[in-house]
């Protein structure tokens, strides 16, 4: 016991320090190509990151409720969505079809088996991270109701001040 | 010794890390990541609905995990409390004490990624190798021993893996018996040929060995004498090929003979195909698949069953419903000795503008899922005993699984009233799925919902559910109406009310009535609730678990950071 308590004292404290990147996971995206999740973040604009799976109301209707104002957040503040799905086996290859029908414009990452989700400390989804320009990580959220979009808004905001 | 030990590695991941962390980049600071949960209940009982009250009345279950991350290095660690694991949560009992759940560390570079410890990993789509954790169902099969992988060109990924897998927590970590060894390798030709980087067609190929090590056993049947063997393999090749819209995967796996607790101890083969085809259009996608599985159960001990250290993942055919009555009634699950089966599923977008579209558009899904059992014939002498059966046919056998119709249909009708109509039609053998103990057979049901969705204020929104399921089988008939009225971003409250009206026996015919408030800021979320819950069956992706009724209190918390 006493060792998990230095060790944790150890991590805690370099953390204090620390600042909040993206961690080094490598996802796939819908063609099986590998990619990065340490170079997710645009230079110099913000990036929302969300968790989503099929089988997620909630992470639906976030998505869907963001792509009626994603072109105005875009022309405002030039973000872009990442939509990682944490679908594993049983659905992920529900997840191109799907998104396709919804035609979502944002860029689809899977994470079959929850490392990146994992890394980030994800819990549940839906759960979204907004990360800044500078790659690192300003704002989060867990769960999603209706209206959350208008807190989402206000962050990006902020960012552009 | 066991102090001096314990010295010895808090100094080695010191050293490791302080190290580390003086050559690190400095324009890479180092990064923690983490979380937090509890779920805390409190029982009372009810003899109607079958809740118990146990010795302690009261039930925890918690974990915290820390992530540090600094250039290339990670470590990383989960604390865990159940005392006592809350109700249902592991008919095993495999969740006691506090202490340490998890511990790795971790270096990668751009060719190399080594990680000693605990560590989650897929091979492929599962069908050899899956470790994951999924705490909300009590399921960590993770591996503890050595992972390393190589990516010596873009677009080749080579990985192996050397451990033995989490069974239970008692204070510490209980590994199973079993060492498991395995590698993969993979290939996306688009990035390895430039020639092939601009096609249009993206290629896939992968390959994947993983064996069991458990010393062998001498088991007595009917005066005949088994050896089980001390190594068991099981491997599988792989595609993914992407064209356009259309994608087309397949995975091909076979195990050698495996005699396990999970199939009475047969000498067969283990064989498992799956196919899933998609065609991807703008607003319309189409999926299909098909997947025959004989045989496939592998575990790190070959004695153990059900929630116990699965090795490899064969998830269920059908789709992951969400609402209240389908998704905890009668969820199907893959029979672990074997099954037959396809899917089919369209997705299809009504224009904005359009007659059916209106001025939003609107969502419809449609989905089809049927399963059987494999057709076979049973051997009979001493090849009752090693391959138990032989197969006729790759075609459905005589028994049903499952059968799994839905139709779902989703429209906004102006800015602030959104609908959904979902209705669903399941044929579900009880005896394959043991879901119920009230019914043994095929349960023929039908589950109507609507969703309304009204937005007072941009902020705040109601939500009501209304479902019904007709059956005249097992429980006979259910009704359901959820209430959940959320005030952005912060506030939740939520009212479900199950109500088994149908039900043969009347005074089991009982409202199971469930409140919550809940309290969001940020990734912070806590949650109080209230009343009485049935025993059912709880999924998250692909896995379910049964949970007994309870009647009482509950608070749970969340938090990342």
């Amino acid at each position: 016991m006493r060792l998990s308590i230095s060790i944790l004292f150890l991590f805690v404290s370099i953390g204090l320090s620390a600042q909040e990147t993206l961690p080094s996971i490598s996802l796939k995206d819908l063609n099986g190509k590998t990619v990065n999740t340490a170079n997710l973040a645009q230079d110099g604009k913000p990036t929302l990151i969300c968790f989503w799976a099929t089988w997620c109301s909630p992470c639906k209707k976030e998505l869907n409720n963001y792509l009626d104002l994603y072109e105005e957040w875009q022309a405002e503040t030039g973000v872009k969505i990442i939509a990682v799905s944490i679908d594993d086996q049983r659905s992920v290859l529900r997840v191109a079809p799907y998104v396709s029908s919804v035609m979502w414009p944002y860029e689809i990452l899977l994470d079959s088996n929850k490392q990146f989700a994992q890394a980030l400390g994800v819990n549940n989804v839906p759960h979204t991270f907004l990360v800044d320009g500078t790659g690192k990580i300003i704002w989060q959220h867990n769960n999603y109701a209706e209206g959350d979009e208008a807190e989402v808004h206000e962050q990006l905001l902020k960012l552009k001040h | 010794m066991n102090r001096m030990k314990k010295i010895l590695i808090l100094s080695t991941l010191l050293g490791f890390s302080f190290g580390v962390q003086a050559q690190g980049d400095p324009k890479k600071p180092g990064q923690l990541h983490g979380n937090f949960q509890f779920l805390s209940q409190q029982y009372s009982e009810d003899s109607l609905i079958g809740a118990t009250v146990p010795p302690a009345t009261t039930a925890i279950n918690g974990f915290g995990n820390l992530m540090y991350t600094q250039g290339g290095f990670s470590a990383g660690m989960r604390f865990e409390t159940y005392n006592n694991a809350i109700q249902g949560f592991s008919a095993q009992n495999r969740y006691k004490g506090t202490g340490i759940g998890n511990r790795y560390i971790q270096y990668q570079d751009s060719i190399f990624n080594v990680t000693i410890g605990n560590f989650y990993e897929q091979f492929g789509n599962g069908l050899t190798l899956r470790t994951y954790w999924e705490p909300n169902l009590g399921i960590d099969n993770a591996l503890d021993g050595a992972r390393l992988i190589i990516t010596p060109k873009k677009g080749i990924t080579l990985k192996g893996i050397y451990g033995r897998q989490r069974l239970e927590f008692d204070s510490k970590i209980i590994n199973a018996d079993g060492i498991i060894r395995g590698s993969d390798a993979e290939f996306n030709l688009n990035s390895i040929f430039k020639s092939l980087a601009e096609k249009q067609t993206h290629l896939t190929l992968g390959a994947s060995f993983v064996s069991r090590y458990q010393s062998g056993e001498t088991r007595f049947e009917d005066s005949l004498v088994f050896l089980t063997p001390n190594n068991v393999s099981n491997s599988a090749v792989r595609f993914q090929l992407n064209r356009k819209a259309l994608a087309l995967s397949a995975e091909y796996a076979q195990k050698i003979n495996d005699p396990s607790a999970d199939n009475a101890y047969l000498y067969r083969k283990g064989k498992a195909f799956f196919l899933n085809a998609s065609y991807s259009g703008s607003g319309f996608g189409i999926n299909a698949a098909v997947k025959y599985i004989d045989n496939m159960s592998f575990r790190a001990d070959r004695n153990l069953k059900l929630f116990d250290v699965p090795t490899n993942y064969l998830p269920s055919i059908t789709k992951q419903h969400t609402h209240n009555l389908a998704a905890t009634l009668y969820p199907y699950a893959t029979p672990l000795t074997g099954e037959v089966s396809f899917m089919g599923e369209v997705f299809y977008t009504f224009k904005k503008g359009t007659k059916l579209g209106g001025k939003y558009g609107t969502q419809l899904s449609v989905n089809f899922a049927a399963a059987n059992g494999l057709d076979t014939t049973r051997l009979t002498g001493i090849e009752a005993y090693t391959d138990g059966y032989e197969i006729n046919s790759l075609k459905f056998g005589p028994t049903k699984y499952v059968r799994d119709f839905n139709l779902e249909v989703k429209k906004k009708l102006n800015k602030k009233f959104s609908a959904a109509f979902t209705y669903y039609y399941f044929e579900f053998n009880t005896l394959v799925t043991p879901v119920t103990n009230d019914f043994k057979g095929i349960v023929y049901a039908n589950i109507e919902v609507v969703e309304l969705n009204y937005k007072f204020t941009p902020k705040d929104n109601l939500h009501l559910e209304f479902q019904g399921l007709q059956t005249d089988q097992d429980k006979g008939d259910w009704a359901t109406v959820v209430a959940e009225f959320s005030h952005s971003p912060h506030w939740s409250v939520a009212l479900i009310d199950q109500y088994n009206y149908g039900n043969s026996t009347e005074e089991k015919r009982v409202h199971y009535l469930f409140g919550t408030v809940g309290y969001i800021n940020g990734s912070q979320r806590i949650t109080l609730g209230y009343g009485k819950r049935r025993e059912g069956v709880f999924c998250i992706g692909g896995v379910c678990r049964a949970v007994p009724a309870t009647n009482g209190f509950e608070l749970m918390y969340t938090a990342s950071f």
